[in-house]
């Protein structure tokens, strides 16, 4: 928080609605809700990284004995001729997977809590700050707890021995904690924007039972997503989840090819880029009507 | 006319079956029914998020099950999606069990007060408690009829003794539900329900649904075959895969007395909560 | 009109003349809240008795042990000491069978906001274990009673605070209690809403219902209660109707008067004031009560009172005359007002 560069108070830019002066407003209302965050840390951390962790140790380690042994065990891809260990086909889905889920969970309840029950962004709004910033540093702030989560999970993969030294200097685990990144900003733009309509939360447990879990069990995270039937499959290219698992477990165990790298990056950014048009659009005709 | 005139089963047997007159005395339970009654009503509304429900075991049956399964191999002897199946139908019957008996009653204590209104009102604490305990079951229980058959129509039943799956569901929904709400009499806050996220994550992962436990080293084993949902899994595959021995007896013993135990300190807590 | 009369003078109660409620000596301890913490004291001994068709009301200010005695009346609050008999039943033995005769409005409206108006009623009967038609008939007509028909099939939540809490009184009504206990009926509500409240609950005094009430509003009061006990620290501090009360412990009409803020002339008139008491004159002031903002001269003239302050050369910034109320002798028995 010390890098973030204070904005005076009372700085009214002329253009306060535009985004041209969003980034120093939206960082007032991501310092708002870093502030709050310290608060309700706790419960965060173990939705969003104790689930994903423990899965690593369950399934990756526990079930990876039988599939390593198991006659599937080639599927998982090759490095050195020799199969890739099991765990270490998990880890960096799982990683993608924190990603997505620290993304989903911050941006549906709470943004529905800031607009209708504790009405922080009309307290927002009342200030110089404009409807975009108030959006912005919405998604800047599920940003930042991503890149928090993503990189402790990351720090529990390295020590439970879920990485490989591979890529540039050793060193592609590291870079996929922007990728892991990048994909929960793919999930938190247009989801941020959706749940700022909503006036029921009955949509919300939809999208975690009807989207999320089933991105999460489809997407390539377990098995190759060539393992699924035929028809299927297309399905499973779409989800932005599937771009931030292959990408993850290419940088992480440097299998990735630059190709692969730019369609990927390509992807996830247009997804982030919809939902910061989208987002614009309903957080302005949400809160200046 | 008095109340006890307008319940012919006031002194219903289900509650001094299941809990014993000492669980409940004075606490009543006869009258649960009525806040099933309660539950229909409600529930008759929002019938799509309940149905909904369904599909989650379903979604990982097909995805670990059928999916990785195809790249596992065969399992304790059978095809991987016949050993998980089981599994996954037990953890379900706890989750959806912990769930009502936990988030859904705190709120209903702390937020919407709907138990005080009921207090005013001839119901006692034991009504309540089991009311909703038995409401919870009931919708388990259709979730895990509606799962066995989707296991049926798949193949991975391989047994008459099946049928015996469902009530077990019922028995390990109960089990969990009861200490779930003895829990829940304990919390204070929405942060304190951390520790069920707690305690449920790591059993549903590490109980043996996924797995045979023969990975594990024997302290870890013991420890697993110490834990509720290992019982309900051992029990439920059993049955399921056609296995059944004497030995599950002892599954059948855990499960019914945790539950007795949950049931008791459930009620005793919520009327110390509610009976100011 | 509907049969509001909760239930007919039957062959329920033994003798007409045996008080509907009855208690001695009774206590409410709540147990220190934190370790090493001192018990609290919320009812500290009280009697009173409420006899059938009247209406019996508890004033005192927020803390004074009124809810606790609803509660421990209610059956969902155990005594710690004294006696307590409802419809001639102990709370401890038969707390259902005397919940069975009794209608509660608390003081939390505590709907089921996960049902409808309607249902809130038909559901609420179930509980008592009555028959669904005979629940589905006494819903229409309360639901009438209480000006809620053309929102019977709405969501709870949206209804205003008064039409929550007139619905939470049809509500208590479902089971023609015998006894219709409301706890600060009208508490949280806007001025027009407390008055189609207070229209009700005179109705259904008029058709006879036996009501047990608390409130801080001496106008609640005095409106409603044939007879009333001043609570204040958990104890009774007297007893009577509204005008024997005010009879007892006021004079007839009250001075009010206020000085600038600065306190100077404040000050200075102390001295003439505390004169004018017991001069045995017209307009002699009984007693003098100062509160922060205004001093109280209780007068049986209040107008001949006033002359003999402005007698004293004394000029306060304005001057106000009036009847005694219900306030004036809280005032009176505990030296505070009863809405801070």
């Amino acid at each position: 928080m010390s890098a973030v560069t204070p904005v005076p108070p009372g700085t009214v830019g002329p253009t306060a609605i535009g985004p041209a002066s969003s980034p120093p407003m939206a960082i007032r209302e991501l310092r708002g809700l870093l502030t709050n965050y310290r608060r309700t840390w706790r419960a965060s951390i173990v939705s969003s990284v104790l689930a994903p962790l423990l899965s690593l140790v369950a399934l990756g380690m526990s079930l990876g004995k039988i599939v390593d042994a198991g006659p599937g065990a080639h599927t998982f891809g090759t490095i050195d001729g020799r199969p890739v260990k099991y765990l270490l086909f998990l880890a960096p889905a799982l990683l993608a997977n924190t990603a997505m889920q620290t993304a989903l969970g911050e941006s549906m309840y709470p943004v529905m809590s800031s607009m209708k029950w504790q009405k922080t962004f009309h307290a927002s709004i009342a200030s110089p700050l404009g409807s975009f910033d108030v959006f912005l540093g919405r998604v800047l702030f599920v940003g930042l707890r991503v890149l928090m989560n993503s990189a402790i999970f990351l720090g529990v993969m390295t020590l439970f021995g879920a990485v490989r030294a591979a890529g540039p200097g050793g060193l592609g685990a590291l870079l996929a904690l922007p990728v892991a990144a990048l994909t929960g900003l793919a999930f938190a733009t247009p989801v941020i924007a959706w749940a700022v309509l909503q006036d029921r939360d009955t949509g919300f447990s939809a999208v975690f039972r009807f989207v999320m879990i089933p991105m999460f069990l489809f997407s390539g995270t377990f098995f190759p997503v060539t393992q699924l039937p035929l028809v299927i499959r297309p399905l499973a290219y779409v989800t932005p989840l599937w771009h931030g698992v292959d990408l993850c477990r290419g940088l992480a165990l440097g299998t990735a090819t630059a190709g692969s790298v730019l369609l990927h990056l390509a992807y996830l950014s247009a997804v982030v880029g919809a939902g910061l048009w989208y987002g614009a659009r309903t957080f302005r005709r949400r809160l200046n009507p | 006319m008095t109340s006890a005139d307008l319940y012919p089963f006031s002194q219903a047997p289900i509650t001094r079956l299941l809990l014993g007159r000492r669980a409940f005395g004075s606490m009543g339970g006869g009258k649960a029914g009525v806040l099933i009654e309660r539950n229909v009503m409600v529930y008759r509304r929002v019938w799509v998020a309940m149905v909904s429900g369904f599909f989650e075991p379903v979604f990982y049956l097909l995805s670990i099950g059928v999916g990785l399964g195809k790249l596992t191999g065969a399992v304790d002897g059978v095809p991987y999606a016949h050993y998980v199946a089981p599994g996954l139908l037990a953890v379900s019957a706890m989750n959806g069990a912990v769930f009502d008996a936990t988030f859904n009653v705190f709120f209903k204590i702390k937020y919407a007060k709907i138990y005080d209104a009921m207090l005013a009102t001839p119901l006692r604490v034991g009504d309540i408690a089991l009311g909703d305990i038995m409401w919870a079951q009931l919708r388990g229980l259709m979730y895990s009829a509606a799962f066995l058959v989707i296991m049926l129509a798949m193949g991975l039943v391989h047994s008459w003794w099946a049928l015996l799956a469902l009530p077990v569901t019922v028995l390990i929904g109960f089990a969990f539900g009861a200490v779930g709400m003895a829990a829940t009499s304990f919390m204070r806050s929405w942060q304190d329900f951390d520790m069920i996220t707690l305690a449920l994550m790591p059993m549903f992962l590490f109980s043996g649904a996924f797995y045979p436990l023969s990975v594990y080293n024997p302290q870890i084993r013991v420890l697993i075959e110490a834990l509720p949902l290992y019982h309900g899994i051992d029990l439920l595959r059993a049955l399921t895969l056609g296995r059944v021995h004497i030995g599950l007896l002892w599954d059948v013993l855990y499960l019914t007395v945790m539950a007795l135990i949950g049931a008791a300190v459930a009620a005793r807590r919520l009327e110390k909560l509610l009976l100011t | 009109m509907v049969d509001l009369s909760t239930s007919p003078t039957s062959a329920r109660t033994a003798s007409s003349e045996e008080p509907l409620i009855k208690a001695v000596g009774l206590r409410k301890v709540f147990p220190p809240t934190k370790r090493g913490g001192e018990p609290f004291t919320a009812v500290d001994g009280i009697d009173f008795e409420l006899r059938r068709g009247e209406v019996f009301g508890f004033l005192g200010p927020n803390g004074a042990g009124k809810s606790s005695t609803m509660r421990m009346i209610g059956c969902v609050s155990p005594a710690t000491g004294g006696e307590l008999s409802i419809l001639g039943m102990d709370p401890r033995v038969d707390s259902s069978k005397i919940k069975a005769r009794l209608g509660v409005v608390p003081q939390e409206d505590s709907l089921d906001m996960e049902l409808r108006v309607r249902e809130n009623l038909l559901i609420y009967g179930r509980y008592f274990g009555l028959k669904r038609a005979e629940i589905a008939a006494r819903t229409a007509e309360l639901l009438e009673f209480v000006q809620l028909s053309d929102r019977a099939d709405s969501p709870v939540e949206p209804l205003s605070g008064g039409m929550k809490r007139r619905l939470t009184i049809a509500r208590s009504l479902i089971n023609s209690p015998e006894i219709l206990i409301l706890d600060e009926p009208t508490t949280g509500l806007d001025p027009q809403a407390r008055h189609v409240v207070w229209d009700r609950l005179f109705r259904l005094k008029q058709s006879g219902t036996t009501l047990i009430l608390t409130t801080h509003y001496m106008d609640e009061a005095e409106q409603l209660c044939d007879r009333l006990v001043v609570m204040d620290h958990g104890r009774i501090a007297a007893e009577g109707s509204p005008r024997e009360l005010i009879e007892r412990y006021s004079t007839r009409e009250v001075l009010e008067i206020r000085f600038a803020p600065d306190g100077a002339d404040r000050a200075a008139a102390g001295a003439a004031l505390a004169a004018l008491v017991g001069t045995g004159e017209r307009g002699a002031v009984d007693r003098i009560e100062e509160l922060p903002d205004r001093i109280l001269l209780y007068s049986d003239d209040g107008e001949a009172a006033l002359a003999a302050v402005h007698g004293t050369g004394t000029v306060p910034v304005a001057s106000l005359v009036r009847r005694s109320s219900l306030e004036d002798v809280f005032l009176h028995l505990t030296g505070r007002t009863l809405v801070d």
